[in-house]
């Protein structure tokens, strides 16, 4: 092991060392008192960050629970590839459950192919955490995200439904965290709650994170539908009469490809990334879900359905 | 950029008649904190009740229940940054029947604003509000007196309040207290100075809380660290290897120095701090490190290593405690709760209820049974020895939650003294 002399005093422990070490200190929480804890690794910037602060809680170890992530097979390309590539990387256990083994089972009736398919997702997670019998799950969640997420607590009980109950929330107090369930319950646990999206991106630039490319801006082709800018992939044509055009974009999130907006930029790097974050005035969500728009309470009801 | 900046957390505490969800809403919209798809939800939110002016209160409003019913039902967090910090408000309701909300929240603040309505002044809510930022230890407090454009921005007014005010904290724990002028519906010294408070020649509340110092709102001098979770990676790179991961909740620790286990009583010497950014000569709280150890010792979870300081911890199985009362169902002095204290868990006994403690006017009334939200004066029997200290000495080491096994909620919060 190396020997880095570091000079640290109290004046140096800046924001980003306190959010580190307060979500280093949840996951071993996790590690220590969940009998079979796992990771939720999307192959987005906020799960590359989680994988990042496992590493510093874990090592020289290996982490104490698998990945899994939950594939609606509507994602990015270059997303999955970085998730099989971060997981080889890290030699980690890589756990990959599909909606489509939702639907072949028939626990998932699929609509219209075209439409988002976030809603389902809280299925074959549910689903999954039967066939492992996870107790906790750790998510990638931030409180800054949404309003109804500035509510959840970092340690957040689930029914044997996956429910999240708002208004019956266990206090957490201090960060001693509650983190007994009975048989069949589980909690999600959100270890970067207290994480804004300027703290994510400024930890990817401190720690020189891989993302996946389509983060910084890039040529695409996009429809503009209803005030959207929407990416054209094999799930999303243009319908008559749309134009597609060529615009120099980024993705903000990586979510669902007939959901997940990008935004016009020409940042190519974390730092002109950060430069455009701090100075953008519409929310990470409100740019880039579309999701997210349909009513002011979406967010809260899915979640009490079992989304994360 | 400069990520040099510090995180501080603080808590608001007033009811929404104090303009507390204004005062955040104008925290937010002066420091340029809101986004144009916020501001926009709550214009059109503003407009569908027929407000003449943009309701800044709407932005804190979290939940479907809550736009409902028009109140605020649980603790949300809100994140804003300047240059110089980055804030985590933790923003509580006002309602008597929410004491546990306040606990909750406050536990984690390094300051509390408590608000005043500067026509009502010192009400029987702010003597509970302040008693509880007492009782939580938390290391800041500022009075803010909402509500000076109904006064005539009165200076006379102001003094009257604060005067009234310090009167009333001189019963209290209450270490830093800064009383600042305000009005959230107009702005003046929120954000900006405004051009009405003149008078006033302090910071205004955002600079404030940009300045305030907390570099020791944290123990720097009594080394402890619960060992939270062992890492053996048993791979022959690391065969080995045998390190105890945790978090410095008080002090630092530097490879050399010698560090007693409790509650074994073993000493032993630092051998290693290790971190994946590299081995550490110092560490100091909060930082997250591994430890390893210059003799092989049997330590598991829940353990905690000390240096020789002024304060040593205590090794008891039976102590005396605040008690906030968080759930609904009555304690039961003839069950059995789990208290969970730093990294250990163990099983407690209620063997003395020796008063509850009268939020509003401070006395102490006998106590049969506690009910939510009472706070009371305790004695706690413990399956097996606690390592801790007092809560005034350390907040971490001298606070634990109590579970209720039946039901695996958390029943209350606890102060040790």
């Amino acid at each position: 092991m190396k020997l880095v002399e570091k000079n640290m005093t109290k004046h140096t422990f800046t924001h980003l060392d306190a959010l580190e070490s307060e979500s280093i200190h949840i996951m071993r929480e996790v590690a220590a008192e969940c009998k079979n804890p796992a990771l939720l690794f999307s192959g987005g910037k906020d799960s590359i960050v989680m994988l990042r602060l496992a590493e510093k809680a874990f090592r020289p170890a290996k982490f104490p629970f698998p990945l899994v992530h939950i594939d609606t097979e509507h994602n990015f390309p270059e997303v999955i590839e970085c998730r099989d590539k971060l997981a080889s990387d890290l030699g980690e256990r890589l756990i990959v459950r599909s909606l489509e083994d939702s639907i072949k089972r028939g626990s998932i009736v699929i609509k219209d192919e075209s439409k988002p398919r976030n809603p389902y997702q809280s299925v074959t997670l549910l689903e999954t955490i039967a066939e492992f019998g996870f107790d906790a799950c750790l998510g990638g969640a931030r409180r800054d995200e949404e309003k109804a997420r500035a509510k959840e607590r970092i340690f957040s009980f689930r029914d044997e439904f996956g429910q999240w109950d708002p208004k019956n929330q266990r206090p957490e107090l201090w960060d001693t965290y509650n983190t007994r369930v009975n048989a069949g319950e589980n909690i999600r646990v959100f270890p970067i709650s207290n994480w804004t999206e300027m703290d994510i991106w400024e930890y990817i630039g401190r720690e020189n994170l891989y993302i996946p490319p389509i983060y910084f801006a890039h040529e695409r082709e996009v429809i503009r539908r209803g005030g959207n800018v929407i990416p054209v992939s094999h799930l999303v044509q243009p319908a008559p009469g749309e134009k597609v055009e060529v615009a120099t974009v980024r993705f903000r999130t990586v979510g669902d490809m007939t959901c997940t907006a990008p935004v016009e930029s020409t940042a190519r790097t974390v730092d002109e990334i950060i430069a455009e974050t701090a100075t953008t005035r519409i929310t990470e969500r409100g740019a880039t879900r579309m999701d997210d728009q349909t009513s002011d309470a979406s967010m809260e009801l899915r979640k009490k359905e079992g989304y994360f | 950029m400069d990520t040099n900046t510090q995180l501080l957390r603080f808590i608001t505490a007033g009811s929404v008649d104090d303009g507390k969800s204004t005062l955040i809403g104008r925290l937010l919209h002066d420091s340029k904190s809101i986004f144009e798809d916020q501001f926009s939800a709550i214009s059109k939110t503003s407009e569908k009740r027929g407000m003449a002016a943009v309701d800044l209160s709407l932005l804190t409003d979290g939940l479907q229940a809550e736009r409902e019913q028009g109140i605020t039902i649980d603790v949300a967090y809100r994140y804003f940054a300047t240059p110089k910090r980055k804030f985590i408000i933790g923003d509580t309701p006002g309602h008597e029947q929410y004491t546990r909300n306040m606990v909750t929240a406050a536990s984690s603040a390094n300051l509390a604003i408590i608000l005043i309505d500067a026509r009502k002044g010192v009400l029987t809510q702010t003597k509970r509000h302040s008693y509880l930022a007492s009782l939580l230890n938390v290391p800041h407090v500022v009075l803010a007196v909402n509500k000076m454009d109904m006064v005539d921005y009165s200076q006379a007014r102001f003094e009257e309040i604060v005067s009234e005010y310090k009167a009333f904290a001189a019963q209290l724990d209450l270490h830093d207290v800064h009383c600042i002028p305000l009005s959230a519906l107009n702005g003046d010294m929120v954000v900006d100075r405004g051009e009405n408070l003149g008078w006033y020649k302090g910071p205004a509340l955002l600079e404030f809380l940009e300045e305030v110092e907390i570099d020791h709102d944290v123990n720097t001098s009594d080394f402890r660290f619960p060992v939270q979770w062992v890492c053996r990676p048993q791979t022959n790179e690391h065969h080995d290897f045998r390190g105890f991961a945790g978090r410095i909740e008080a002090g630092e620790v530097s490879v050399g120095d010698e560090i007693t286990i409790l509650p074994s009583g073993r000493t032993t010497t630092v051998k290693e701090i290790v971190t994946y950014d590299g081995n550490l000569a110092t560490a100091f709280a909060p930082q997250s490190v591994t430890i390893t150890l210059n003799d092989e010792i049997d330590i598991s979870r829940g353990d905690m290593f000390v240096k020789t300081s002024a304060h040593p911890p205590k090794v008891e199985k039976e102590f005396e405690a605040t008690l906030c009362w968080l759930a609904e169902a009555p304690l039961d002095k003839n069950r059995k709760y789990l208290v969970k204290h730093t990294t250990r868990t163990a099983k407690c006994l209620f063997s003395r209820l020796d008063y509850r403690v009268d939020v509003n006017t401070l006395e102490q009334h006998a106590v049969e049974k506690l009910n939510m939200n009472d706070i009371a004066r305790v004695a706690i029997k413990i399956q097996s020895p606690l390592v801790f200290d007092s809560y005034d000495i350390d907040r971490s080491t001298g606070s634990f939650i109590v579970i209720d096994e039946a039901s695996n909620n958390t029943v209350a919060a606890g102060m040790i003294a």
